[in-house]
């Protein structure tokens, strides 16, 4: 009898669930390992080679990454993205947040204007950069056009290497910041609604309510979006590929318009995936930040 | 004196200054988000000297259709559509499939590895595509699929947009109830069966939330495009509608009609169906 216990243990069933189970995710296995895995460890060796596009490679030890050091527009193009994430995130979130919690009143209309402040979410970035490139249009845009209005000569915005960069930060708030709101009603539907109730007994105003109820209870859905936010600008391509082209003299020229270019376009692919390395490093980096938090905040709540 | 118009039942909303200030705001910000679509819809179809013209034309007179065939002559805009709409067909339909066929096993059955293939599996989702596309080219030009759709529809399937439907589906298929299977397993129904007859219908709503995601991420992908496809006829919108911007320059208007077409249709079935689309995109909340 205990012999056959024995063997039990190792059921057909269980073996069965191993087969299967393996059977199932197979393609994916496969797949990821193929497009994700193995391209991923091949731009980290890549890195060290010096490899044209055409012709052979060679191993170039530290070489790329000792150039990239002394390389100026590397530099400006990493200040950049900082710069742009740096105006990004803080305007994208105070105003989603902001916005939030003007929806989440009980008002008429607020649907209305929840799909008006979402709808750029769902529309191309490509479009939308276009449709701003020519909003911002030294002489036909809507913008100078507006400002004339006024009696004011407006600037040459994308052709402007100060104002390039903001331009190209706000269009990028407007066109996301539907995203970020959503997530953040979401959030404060989700607060009780007995604590808001405990705090009106006790006498709290709004702002009071606001800072000793709401935000708090809102603080991880904040810092987790802040995050995801800061990722998904560390990334920032296209607009920047429609509206100024890493331009005027360099001003608007992010990391990875950089690779792309270094990549594509001088088809120096060893020193491109160094470049590559170093942003997958940065973004690594702040992925590692928000698993912390996110694992702080799940054993926070259970 | 049948009906009062001027005293309504119960008026909820009376206008204070807070209230008033409140839906100042949201209106302020609402136009600023609706207006470049406006604009854009107006400039379609303005007459090219009527662009410059001071104070800013908001109803376009005399109105003229004819940017819109001129657009057409110019680029195959037909042509962008069909490939954008069967490549994002073909790489939302995988991911449902493939996804949901591993997040099922990941939820539902005990096998050996499971916990460790899945950490894998999500960490992997943080890697930048943008790092992997410099090997993936030259891998994809020693295949010969370079300037084909191959690469625009078997990589997101198998990178971070699949790994996160795996995800997506693998906590969906958490929730349902054991019994379900149990009862099936005792019918004889084999794993491959209760997954393809019982399961995926059940995770319907888990599907359309996915689908919608990933549906939109690939409609408005526009850097694998761009590196992977470069004749005219395989473009997508995105792509299609940036080279166009290097040709036009500064014809606003034909810039525009081109851009109200590449957008309205989407457009439109936002409209009607919000709520799925914002919990859709919401999704991408769970990423990274």
């Amino acid at each position: 009898m205990s012999v056959k216990r024995r063997g039990g243990s190792r059921n057909p069933l269980a073996r069965d669930a191993n087969l299967t189970g393996w059977l199932f995710i197979s393609p994916m296995v496969l797949g990821f390992t193929c497009f994700l895995l193995l391209p991923m460890g091949m731009a980290f060796y890549m890195g060290f080679t010096d490899w044209p596009l055409l012709g052979d490679s060679s191993f170039a030890g530290f070489d790329n990454y000792k150039n990239l050091m002394d390389d100026d527009i590397f530099w400006k193009a990493l200040g950049n993205t900082v710069y742009f994430s740096a105006g990004l995130v803080p305007l994208n979130i105070a105003l989603a947040l902001m916005l939030a919690l003007l929806l989440t009143r009980s008002l008429p209309f607020m649907g209305l204007f929840r799909t008006a402040i979402f709808t750029p979410v769902i529309t191309s970035l490509i479009v939308w950069s276009i449709v701003w490139k020519y909003m911002l249009a030294t002489d036909s845009g809507f913008i100078n056009q507006i400002l004339q209005m006024f009696g004011i000569q407006g600037p040459t915005w994308l052709y402007n290497p100060d104002l390039a960069m903001p331009a190209v930060i706000v269009t990028s708030v407007l066109k996301n910041v539907g995203l970020n709101m959503v997530l953040f009603i979401a959030a404060l539907q989700q607060v009780p609604a007995h604590l808001y109730e405990a705090a009106k007994l006790d006498g709290a105003g709004r702002t009071r309510t606001f800072f000793q109820v709401t935000l708090p209870m809102i603080t991880p859905t904040v810092f987790l979006t802040v995050i995801m936010t800061v990722i998904g600008s560390l990334k920032v391509f296209g607009q920047i590929y429609v509206m100024t082209q890493g331009g005027p003299s360099n001003s608007t020229k992010v990391l990875v318009y950089y690779i792309w270019e270094t990549a594509f376009k001088l088809f120096d692919l060893g020193y491109a995936s160094a470049a590559a390395t170093i942003l997958f490093c940065i973004i690594l980096a702040f992925t590692l930040i928000q698993w912390q938090l996110r694992k702080r905040w799940v054993f926070h709540e259970s | 004196m049948k009906a009062e118009p001027m005293i309504k039942p119960a008026p909820r909303v009376r206008l204070r200054p807070g209230v008033l200030l409140h839906y100042l705001i949201l209106t302020l910000i609402s136009v600023i988000m609706i207006l470049p679509f406006v604009w854009m819809l107006s400039t379609s179809l303005k007459e090219p000297s009527d662009i410059f013209v001071f104070p800013p034309q908001w109803i376009p007179s005399p109105i003229r259709w004819e940017n819109y065939s001129e657009v057409l002559q110019a680029i195959p805009f037909g042509r962008f559509y069909f490939n954008s709409v069967y490549i994002a067909a073909l790489v939302t339909i995988g991911t449902v499939l493939f996804a949901s066929l591993s997040g099922y096993a990941f939820g539902r059955i005990p096998f050996v590895g499971r916990n460790l293939v899945f950490l894998i599996l999500l960490s992997t989702m943080m890697i930048p595509h943008e790092a992997t596309s410099i090997p993936m080219f030259l891998f994809m030009r020693d295949l010969g699929f370079i300037n084909t759709h191959f690469p625009l529809i078997v990589v997101p399937i198998f990178g971070a947009g699949g790994v996160f439907g795996v995800f997506v589906m693998r906590q969906f298929f958490l929730t349902l109830p054991k019994e379900l299977e149990e009862a099936a397993m005792i019918d004889g129904c084999s794993r491959f069966g209760i997954y393809w007859r019982i399961m995926l219908p059940l995770a319907g709503p888990a599907i359309s939330t996915l689908t919608i995601f990933t549906f939109l991420t690939c409609w408005n992908e526009f850097y694998d495009p761009l590196i992977f496809v470069n004749s005219r006829e395989l473009m997508t919108i995105p792509l299609g509608l940036s080279l166009f911007t290097d040709e036009a320059g500064t014809s606003w208007h034909l810039l525009m009609s081109a851009s109200v077409m590449a957008t309205l249709p989407l457009l439109i079935i936002f409209f009607f169906a919000q709520k799925q689309f914002m919990e859709g995109v919401a999704m991408t909340g769970l990423k990274d």
